[in-house]
């Protein structure tokens, strides 16, 4: 663990991390566990750094006052013994089970209210589908939000934080005087729910934010999320559908109220329901999202190498249309969202695997993917002028190529045994703000540049 | 001076709740005040802190809650409890009887070295 015996400085928030790891890895210390201890750590490096000593030594120490991970682990597994089968058992031993989903419920229960108030002013989907266009993530995500500052006790801070950054975002998305129909609004809010994510992800981490061990929870986090999401949804689906159906052949047909009340309201509360079922049920899906990640891993890179040798061979790499961008950006989107959680997913210490190479090509393949799409936008807007649309898809492949270049070149290092993986997660943790400020530029500052 | 394993043992539950007694507080700050109180002489591998912590709040004697602290980091705090103070109070009896024991031995053992040296 220590590294610094070279002349390179000594990563005190990377060995921190690495350590926090390595206390999680044992079955009978769980996530607030490790928090207690990692509070303990720090509280312990920082008395050491003020007495004069140096961040390694001070890190060494405090390791070492912490004790022997084997003994102490053996002491929390007699403590907690129902810990060793969270694994295996379907359910938790967390005595706040029960609050934490009345309160989930509630939440989910305003979130749906919300969105169905506007209809008693007369403003409803089909009149005014701008309207809720602009505020359905609105009306939920600060609910689960709102979940987080209450569950992970942010306190004050958190709901200052919460209340202000919503309002506000939705005062000025709200006030901007948006044409009928423009392609701003359209990108504003394409880009608005990736701000709002990221805010949740401040609340979900509460003031754990700056680590780089609690970012990269984030990014497991919300890899559960999507898949917690898509089920649900599926559930949902199924719902609807057979209740259409089964008053359809009693002759009743009740679609207006399973489209416009059941369907919406059960969206917004699906939103707040999985934030509480990721942590609820979290050792169901930590076993199957990594595996889902491998599976598609290969597949997605098939289909990315097929389609480049494809262009190529028919020539058709340099008559990219307006569509095809738009489908290339959603599939870089996709795969780049696949690396996150798999990075996340990895345990840092082990040793480069067949996986790890697929990866890499999964990441050149995007890579050469988002160079071709960056040279048809050149070229569209070296012959038609900047577009906010435009703009927008060049910024968003040019962050794209420094993020996949900066993956491609770690995961090589990586796997020719050269550098760490804890380089390689950092270069993701320390990334995730550029996403949520390019965002932000293109909620808040597009419309400004480009016109309402 | 090393104190031997099974004294820490059997010291630990009365001095970790007889310290939370004093005022609501979190781990680092515990052992902090173990220290303080011994003179540096008890000196624990923290780290085996937090299992017997976790002990006490499954035995009731002891409600924990999460706060941000003044230098922005995120603790859990722990305060006792009613129950706590009982059995703080039953160890303490407990306590003082070895206490009291002990105490007469060592005066026992010092006044018959009195007397030794009076003979030689």
């Amino acid at each position: 663990m220590m590294s610094n015996s070279s002349n390179q400085p000594f990563e005190l928030e990377q060995n921190i991390a690495q350590w926090r790891e390595f206390v999680l890895r044992r079955a009978a210390i769980l996530e607030e566990d490790a928090d207690e201890l990692e509070s303990h750590l720090r509280d312990q490096i920082d008395a050491l750094l003020e007495r004069g000593l140096h961040a390694d030594e001070a890190f060494l120490v405090a390791t070492k006052r912490i004790g022997n991970l084997e003994a102490v682990s053996k002491e929390y597994a007699e403590v907690h013994a129902g810990r060793l089968w969270r694994n295996i058992v379907w359910g938790t031993d967390k005595p706040s089970w029960n609050t934490d989903f009345y309160l989930a419920l509630l939440l989910a229960c305003c979130a749906a209210v919300l969105f169905h108030l506007p209809k008693l002013f007369g403003v409803t989907p089909e009149t005014h589908e701008w309207v809720f266009a602009r505020n359905f993530t609105l009306f939920c995500l600060p609910m689960l939000g709102a979940y987080y500052v209450v569950k992970h006790q942010l306190g004050q801070r958190g709901w200052y934080w919460l209340v202000g950054a919503s309002l506000g975002i939705a005062t000025v998305i709200n006030l901007m005087p948006w044409q009928a129909e423009s392609a701003t609004q359209s990108l504003s809010l394409i880009h608005l729910p990736l701000l709002l994510w990221f805010l949740v992800g401040v609340l979900y981490t509460g003031n754990w934010w700056q680590t780089d061990g609690r970012r990269m929870d984030f990014v497991r986090y919300s890899g559960e999320y999507a898949i917690y999401f898509v089920l649900l949804a599926l559930g949902g689906m199924t719902l609807i559908v057979l209740t259409n159906g089964m008053f359809w052949l009693i002759g009743m047909n009740i679609e207006w109220f399973t489209h416009q009340w059941l369907l919406p309201s059960g969206v917004m509360g699906a939103v707040i329901i999985v934030g509480w079922l990721v942590e609820a049920k979290q050792g169901a899906v930590e076993n199957m999202a990594p595996v889902l990640a491998r599976i598609f891993t290969p597949l997605f890179t098939l289909l990315m190498l097929t389609f480049l040798v494809i262009m190529f061979v028919t020539g058709r790499s340099f008559d990219v249309e307006r569509e095809l961008l738009i489908g290339l950006d959603a599939l870089l989107i996709v795969v780049l969202g696949l690396v996150l959680y798999a990075v996340s997913s990895r345990e840092s210490n082990k040793a480069p695997s067949i996986f790890d190479r697929l990866q890499w090509l999964l990441i050149v393949s995007a890579l050469l993917v988002d160079v071709l799409a960056l040279v048809a936008i050149g070229g569209r807007i070296a012959d038609m002028g900047f577009t906010a649309n435009r703009t927008a898809a060049m910024g968003e492949n040019l962050i794209l190529l420094v993020s996949l270049s900066g993956y491609a070149w770690l995961y090589w290092r990586f796997i020719r045994g050269q550098r760490s993986f804890a380089l390689l997660e950092q270069w993701q943790t320390r990334f995730i703000p550029v996403y949520a400020i390019w965002a932000a530029i293109v909620v808040f500052l597009f419309p400004l540049v480009f016109g309402f | 001076m090393n104190l031997s394993k099974d004294l820490m043992a059997a010291s630990s539950t009365p001095i970790v709740l007889g310290v939370i007694a004093e005022g609501e507080t979190y781990g680092y700050e515990i052992v902090k005040r173990v220290e303080e109180l011994s003179g540096g002489a008890l000196q624990w591998t923290d780290g085996m802190l937090y299992p017997l912590l976790h002990r006490l709040e499954k035995q009731g004697y002891l409600g924990s809650r999460w706060l941000v602290g003044d230098s922005n980091r995120k603790r859990k705090y722990y305060a006792i409890t009613d129950e706590g103070i009982a059995a703080l109070n039953e160890q303490r009896q407990q306590w003082q009887v070895i206490n009291n024991a002990l105490n007469q031995i060592w005066r026992d053992m010092t006044r018959s070295d009195d007397h030794d040296v009076q003979f030689v």
